[in-house]
């Protein structure tokens, strides 16, 4: 059963993800985008990362994938539709991914997993629930690189607002 | 229980379809989100290593990691909504100057 849910769940990662880039149509592409993120916050589910797979669909499917929405409204692009969507050199890039799995493939066959070296035991889990055991954790061990997440935050907001507004020179009517 | 190296293949997949559409797409949006589905593909590789060694550290770096993405999606798309302003034009191989 398990293998089951895992070998559908990575059949539609695949597929949902092949349509993204293949797709020629921006909006269809997004929304396929959409199918393939919640199908890794149940990914995550079987991963028992509770935790991770909420912040998933809030992050991803709530916030970035508008994000991606509204651009493509903005953008209207109605030629898309016509025009070839690869470069020539395709084939190219088809091969080098290709190779890319083989190599990597052979190489993560033989892997075998180390011995447990973290304290984020099924017991304690279920002792304390996930977000507290990840919440210490966060604002302990990891609070200089929370702190420096928000800052990227802050600056990423602050330079889209700056980049995208319109510039008006003195005089001039906005 | 699913061996940790299945998750690991299926991560370098959707990674490698990532590359692909990222190497081979023309339009800068798709691109853009070819960038995400490389971004999960590394989240799904850390989150299978965590659970098999029971550490926190992989779990908090794919918080880190998802929360850089917001960023660079808020970014790049800023940036292809000025290139579409200057230039009526979102394809990648169109654009031959580096100036402005």
């Amino acid at each position: 059963m398990e293998t089951l849910v895992f070998l559908y769940l990575a059949l539609v990662l695949i597929v949902t993800s092949l349509l993204v880039v293949t797709n020629r149509n921006a909006v269809h592409a997004v929304l396929w985008m959409l199918v393939m993120f919640f199908h890794q916050a149940v990914l995550f589910l079987t991963l028992e990362a509770e935790f991770l797979a909420l912040v998933q669909i809030i992050v991803y499917a709530g916030a970035v994938l508008v994000l991606f929405l509204f651009v493509i409204y903005i953008i209207n692009l109605r030629t898309e539709l016509k025009i070839r969507n690869f470069h020539i050199y395709w084939p190219m890039a088809a091969l080098v991914s290709v190779v890319l799995v083989v190599l990597a493939v052979k190489a993560v066959k033989e892997f075998c997993p180390g011995p447990v070296v973290g304290d984020m035991t099924p017991k304690l889990i279920a002792q304390l629930g996930q977000a507290k055991v990840l919440g210490k954790a966060l604002f302990t061990q990891h609070i200089l690189s929370f702190e420096a997440a928000g800052v990227l935050l802050l600056v990423a907001v602050l330079g889209a607002v700056v980049l995208t507004r319109r510039i008006r020179f003195r005089g001039e009517e906005g | 229980m699913i061996p940790i190296s299945w998750y690991l293949i299926l991560s370098l997949v959707l990674f490698a379809i990532g590359a692909f559409g990222f190497i081979a797409r023309r339009n800068v949006i798709i691109m853009l989100m070819c960038i995400e589905i490389m971004l999960n593909a590394v989240n799904i590789s850390l989150v299978a290593l965590g659970r098999g060694l029971q550490d926190t550290a992989a779990h908090i770096l794919v918080f880190f990691v998802i929360a850089v993405a917001a960023g660079e999606a808020a970014i790049g798309l800023a940036l292809v909504v000025l290139l579409f302003k200057k230039t009526r034009e979102v394809h990648m191989d169109e654009f031959r100057a580096l100036k402005g």
